[in-house]
């Protein structure tokens, strides 16, 4: 039985209890201190990448006058800046960070039921990073190969980094899945097997169903990514034919023979559409959680929300070859890809629909992290009606190579998993230092970055219908371009450069609170989840002191009728709630 | 990629359909004192069970995504098929044999006949050592034959293929060999005997992987 299982692991609990600084902070099992280690590298390395965007914002905006990056660099950049931010920043943040954090204190359980895994799946996820950095040092430079990696390009001389970037990316990549591997079947198996009694599946928060069922995804979708890495190294390395055809390279013959490029992309997009609800998943199910505590009210159609986050996760199998329109097909493949992508809207709509429903009539509480998710759904329908221009064949064709593309899909998974980002750190600041954050200054930064996000990306919609070519160096003389869209490329940057520098207002608000912010008590959101419910704030290792928390709800009884406080947590039992209704919130 | 649907059609019906009749008709407002049989295991296993079910989802994604790989690449007008060496069905034997003789040891383990395991473990190993050399002679033979790695796609895709198989076998012999070093140490613990269990499991499921794969080299 689960419960036993976790009596069973108490001595172990006791076993490995950090005595020194070194075991406590750097060597850690502990779930927390895992949880900020992955949460600090990956906004290190994603500050890397917004400083590389907004030197290609530069480039773009002022190519007359901007002169420090060459069309190489800019290759390079693009490259780095999307490696960095979908797979370094956003998984990491979202599985290792946020995963590691809230699935244990969520769930009720003391720990992950692999610690020593779970700490190797920091450090190897860290030599990734590293591995990955230090292909900037290199002879020759990263790679430029675009973050899709399409051979033949990305391993024929021409494009920068074929001597060495391309192989560190690709053995990065391998061993961040490694990495990811590690963490993920400690994800699993700490929600099926961990929680604490009474904590049923539906009585999940919805952040543990989305990390739980992001978690599933990534560890049927990065085999294919580890597929595609390898293969394309031995292509690199040992002059295998996987994906190279035999072409002909400056006139010379480099010896492959008969490989298939659009395999590649086959492989690469079955990893790389499911990445996309990797991301996706996680911020769905903690902006719920932001909404329904910060409207105090209960998340509108709570089984409706798993069945659609389970339902998105199978569907997001199916619509890989959306991203290879361009590439050709069958019309029927085509037709059928078209349709699948369509479908997803429905499971959704119904999200987004439960979100706003959510909202309605609820006593809505405009703190900072409650901004950040309400900016969320404007961002996320933003993002997601664009995408359902481009799922459509006739349509995603001529706009493929356009700004539109990036607009879209800066909005759909940059834009609006940073915010959810954003918020749930706000949310979570107070339980993981035990210091509230500065109010005023988070305000700031939500409406800063919130219009300054909209001021960069709407305008890049326009710029795309104009015909704006993506990946472009520098427009040069185009004709079908009129002037003005030059002007717009310059206003975008600026606004862009505004966005990034607004940052600092989020790392000046965390060191200022970790310093000086007020104690933050133990429950300053009057939240029902049970990481609200621990006995020390920040928790201590072991999360519970001496015995496990018992659940007897779920956690979304929010302003239940007939109670005095408008919330019961989720381990307040039915007979101690006070008053007298057995049956919270049954209405 | 119909191998991978496939494979992942199974595997998410199974989570899926699991997932399902475990939120099906439940009032999740509902507050309640859950009495302690309602909450069985999940899934009525221990972690490490978990863990390595999960573990094989993972790697027959993996496996299936190179076979789809390869499909995909046959169906080129240019494909040269490989003719595999005769010495893969003695290898493929080999491994039959390991499978059983984990299983032999298995038993014993559960029936706690002490005695048997150590000799158990060690035909086991000695078997699965014995196919991953057979593996290398079959490599050796092959290149031989002049069909080196770079030669074609079906060449590349034989060692690639056989090369991700016995690498995970040898991830196998790792815990292996930490059991069998416990066991002969005297440790004849409960743990011992649970990871005996798991590593049986793993080589049953690479016995199948491998027959998947053999079968479908042949066949083409």
């Amino acid at each position: 039985m689960a419960y036993v299982a976790i009596a069973d692991r108490d001595h172990e609990i006791e076993h490995h209890d950090p005595q020194t600084f070194i075991t406590k902070y750097v060597w850690s099992q502990d779930h927390k201190v895992i949880a900020v280690q992955y949460g600090l590298t990956a906004i290190f390395v994603g500050v890397i990448a917004l400083i590389l965007s907004a030197m290609m914002r530069l480039q773009l905006g002022f190519p007359e006058d901007v002169h420090f990056v060459n069309p190489e660099n800019y290759y390079q950049f693009i490259t780095m800046h999307g490696m960095i931010m979908v797979i370094y920043l956003l998984t990491a943040l979202f599985l290792g960070g946020f995963g590691n954090y809230l699935i244990p204190l969520m769930c009720g359980s003391r720990d992950m039921v692999f610690p020593y895994m779970n700490m190797l799946s920091y450090w190897v996820y860290l030599l990734s990073v590293l591995i990955l950095l230090a292909s900037f040092f290199v002879p020759g430079g990263s790679t430029g190969a675009g973050w899709t990696l399409y051979p033949p390009q990305a391993i024929m001389p021409g494009t920068p980094g074929v001597e060495w970037g391309i192989v560190l990316m690709l053995i990065s990549l391998a061993v961040f899945i490694v990495a990811f591997t590690m963490g993920g079947l400690n994800y699993i198996t700490t929600v099926l097997q961990a929680r604490c009694r009474g904590m049923t599946l539906m009585r999940m928060p919805l952040s543990v169903w989305g990390i739980f069922t992001a978690t599933v995804l990534g560890l049927l979708a990065f085999p294919a990514l580890l597929v595609s890495a390898i293969m394309m190294l031995l292509d690199k390395t040992l002059m295998t034919s996987f994906f190279m055809p035999a072409v002909s390279s400056m006139g010379a013959d480099p010896g492959y023979t008969g490989g298939s490029p659009i395999l590649f992309q086959h492989l690469f997009w079955f990893f790389g559409h499911p990445e996309v609800y990797i991301v996706a998943l996680p911020a769905f199910g903690i902006v719920s959680d932001l909404l329904s505590t910060h409207a105090r009210k209960n998340i509108f159609g709570y089984r409706m929300m798993v069945w659609a986050i389970i339902a998105i996760g199978g569907l997001s199998f199916i619509v890989w070859a959306h991203h290879m329109y361009v590439s050709g097909m069958h019309p029927y493949f085509g037709f059928f890809f078209a349709t699948t992508t369509l479908i997803i809207a429905v499971p959704t709509a119904i999200k987004v629909y439960n979100w706003v429903l959510t909202l309605w009539q609820g006593h809505i509480h405009l703190r900072t992290p409650m901004l950040f998710a309400i900016g969320f759904i404007f961002t996320f329908i933003h993002g997601g009606l664009t995408g359902l221009f481009l799922g459509n064949v006739t349509i995603d064709l001529p706009l493929s190579d356009t700004y539109f593309v990036v607009a879209h899909f800066h909005m759909v998974m940059g834009v609006s998993p940073i915010l959810v980002v954003f918020g749930a750190i706000y949310h979570w600041f107070p339980k993981i230092t035990g210091k509230m954050y500065n109010e005023t200054l988070g305000k700031w930064h939500f409406w800063m970055t919130f219009l300054g996000t909209y001021a960069i990306y709407l305008p890049m919609h326009y710029l795309g219908f104009q015909g704006v070519p993506r990946r472009y160096f520098a427009m040069g003389n185009t004709d079908f371009l009129p002037a003005s869209a030059q002007d717009l490329n310059a206003a975008i940057t600026v606004s862009a450069l505004f966005v990034a520098a607004t940052q600092i207002l989020f790392f000046v608000n965390v060191i200022w609170s970790l310093k000086s912010g007020k104690p933050a008590g133990s429950n300053p959101w009057k939240a029902t989840s049970l990481e609200w419910q621990t006995p020390d704030t920040p928790p201590k290792h072991g999360n519970w002191g001496h015995d496990l928390p018992v659940c007897y709800r779920w956690a979304y009884d929010y302003s239940v009728p007939g109670y005095p406080d408008d919330f019961i947590p989720q381990n307040v039992p039915p007979d101690k709630a006070p008053a007298g209704r057995e049956h919270g919130g049954d209405h | 990629m119909e191998f991978i649907l496939l494979v992942l059609a199974v595997i998410l019906a199974v989570f899926f359909g699991w997932l399902l009749k475990q939120s099906f008709n439940t009032r999740p407002w509902v507050a309640e004192t859950v009495s302690e049989t309602a909450h069985e295991a999940p899934l009525g296993a221990n972690a490490k069970t978990i863990a390595l079910s999960v573990l094989m989802a993972v790697m027959t994604s993996f496996f299936a995504l190179v076979m789809s790989a390869y499909a995909e690449r046959m169906e080129l007008g240019d494909w040269v098929p490989l003719s595999e060496p005769a010495l893969l069905w003695v290898n493929t034997g080999i491994l039959v044999v390991a499978s059983f003789a984990f299983q032999w040891t298995r038993q014993a383990a559960i029936d706690d006949r002490v005695a048997r395991l150590l000799p158990g473990m060690a035909l086991t190993g000695l078997l699965s050592f014995a196919f991953l050399a057979g593996q290398l002679l079959a490599w050796r033979e092959l290149m031989a034959d002049g069909l080196t790695l770079s030669g074609n796609p079906a060449n590349a895709f034989f060692y690639f293929l056989t090369a991700v198989h016995g690498l995970h076998l040898l991830g196998g012999l790792v815990v292996w060999a930490m059991a069998t070093a416990r066991l002969a140490a005297g440790h004849g613990t409960v743990r011992v005997r649970r990871s005996i269990e798991l590593c049986a499991v793993y080589w049953h499921f690479l016995l199948v992987v491998w027959l998947v794969i053999f079968g479908y080299l042949l066949s083409t």
